[in-house]
Parts: structure tokens; sequence; C-alpha cells
């Protein structure tokens, strides 16, 4: 069920917002202070890659995330610009294709730097594309029993 | 209000290399503004350059990239980069993204300047 929706026009201004809003949920579902730097730093990447996409083909329209704090926080970034369609490892590439060089501001890290930050910062990260745009799952789990 | 940038700048001359005073957040939307200050100083011929942050919250993808950008510029004109950080949430990025070999990162301003090349 999700608990909480947010969605921004594709300007960078908006990604701090998206952040600020994760970690106050992430808070509120009781996860801890290391946690939550990488929840701010995994969802401002997911944000500014869902930006640059959605700048290139679909300016007009939102940037979506969902949150679900009902158990830890989970957070799904969408975006509309059509993708090709994959899942796994081969969305991944979709996405560092599809994504415009150099991306809205940077001039010399690949999208690559992104996923990677990605990557190390959500434990549970699931990406599809498909003609709909981007899905991308992130996940943290509730803290143990024992933390509470 | 897009005016508002959380990010906050400020250089100075010291042993020789220009020290950038960096503060605040590094993300998509105030990178453009550190780009602009590394260009402005290798165009001013200033291309040996420390950047101190150790004011810095938060760093993203992008800001790193304007690093890397500026550290291109400033190679090609045979000057240095260096940077002083000592927070470990700002470290952690940097060896993720194996930046930590491309960048000496030093613990102080003054080990930074003191340091040959």
């Amino acid at each position: 069920m999700a608990t909480v929706e947010l969605s921004f026009v594709p300007r960078p201004a908006h990604v701090r917002t998206a952040r600020q809003v994760a970690v106050a949920l992430a808070r509120r579902a009781g996860l801890g202070d290391d946690v939550l730097d990488e929840i701010r730093l995994a969802v401002g990447e997911a944000c500014g890659l869902a930006l640059s996409l959605q700048r290139q083909n679909r300016p007009d329209d939102p940037v979506v995330l969902v949150f679900d704090d009902s158990a830890g926080l989970t957070v799904d970034v969408r975006t509309s610009a059509p993708l090709d369609p994959a899942s796994g490892d081969h969305a991944l590439s979709v996405l560092a294709a599809a994504v415009p060089r150099p991306a809205v501001t940077a001039e010399e890290l690949p999208v690559g730097a992104a996923l990677a930050v990605l990557a190390a910062f959500a434990p549970r990260l699931e990406v599809t594309t498909s003609r709909a745009g981007m899905r991308l799952e992130m996940g943290w789990p509730e803290v143990a029993v024992a933390n509470r | 209000m897009e005016d508002v940038v959380d990010l906050s700048l400020s250089t100075r001359p010291e042993g020789g290399r220009t020290v950038v005073e960096v503060a605040g957040e590094i993300d998509v939307y105030t990178a453009p503004k550190l780009r602009e200050q590394l260009a402005d100083l290798v165009d001013a011929g200033r291309n040996d350059i420390v950047v101190d942050m150790r004011g810095v919250e938060f760093l993203d993808s992008t800001g790193l990239g304007v690093l890397v950008g500026g550290l291109k510029r400033i190679r090609q004109n045979d000057g240095s980069m260096r940077l002083v950080c000592t927070q470990e949430r700002i470290l952690k990025i940097f060896r993720i993204t194996g930046l930590t070999k491309v960048f000496p990162i030093h613990e102080s301003v003054a080990t930074a300047v003191a340091a040959g090349d």
C-alpha cells in the first residue's frame, strides 16, 4: 500500500525536496541514521536519472515517487518517457544508453557513477523499463526488533 | 524560489595555491555553481586548486562529475587539484565510484597546500 506520493516537474531544484521527503519518511519508519544517509543518496541519484530521462523526452510530465513506509521503506521512482522494454541488468544498460550525455549538468562522469551509487546504497534495487517509462524500485528493510 | 541555492563558495590564495571552500549541498541543482567557480579560476590562470570540502553535507554524482570535469581542465594546463575531506559519508562516495584513485584527498588544507605534485 502506498502511503505517500510525490510528483514534481522535472527541474533540478525539486530533487532536494524529494530527498527530504524520503528522509522524513525513513525517520518515521524508525530507520537508523546511517540508513538515512543511504536513502538520501540513493533517492537523489534515482531522481537525477529520472530527471534526465524526463527532460529529454517528456519535459512537461512529472517524475513520480511512490513511498511505502509500512515495513521499512520502499521508494518507487517512475518516469513516462518511453524506453526499450527490459528488466534486471539489461534495464540498467537501457538506462545508461538513454540518459543524455552530458547528463543535466555533469560533464565527465558517465551515468555509471549514478548507478554505482544506487547499487551501493539501496539494499533492494529493481529497475524495469518499458514503453511506459522507467520504474526504479528501492527498498530498505525494517530495523531488527532488538533495536526498537 | 529557484534562486535559493543551498551551496556556498569562497576562494582565497594560500601558499601559492587557490583554496576553494565549499559548504552545503552539491547536487544536480547546485553543481553548476561549483562548475562555474572552477571554470572562472582556470580561466584566470589559477591552476593549482585545493577544494576544501569539509563543510559539504551532501554530494551526488553530478557534483563528482563537476569535480572530475574541473580536474580535467586543470590538468590540461599542467595544474593540480587536491581535495580536503574528512567526512566518512562523503569519502564513501569517492570510494564507491573509484575516484579516490583520481583525486589526492587530504585531511587538512595545510597538508593539501604543502603537498608536492
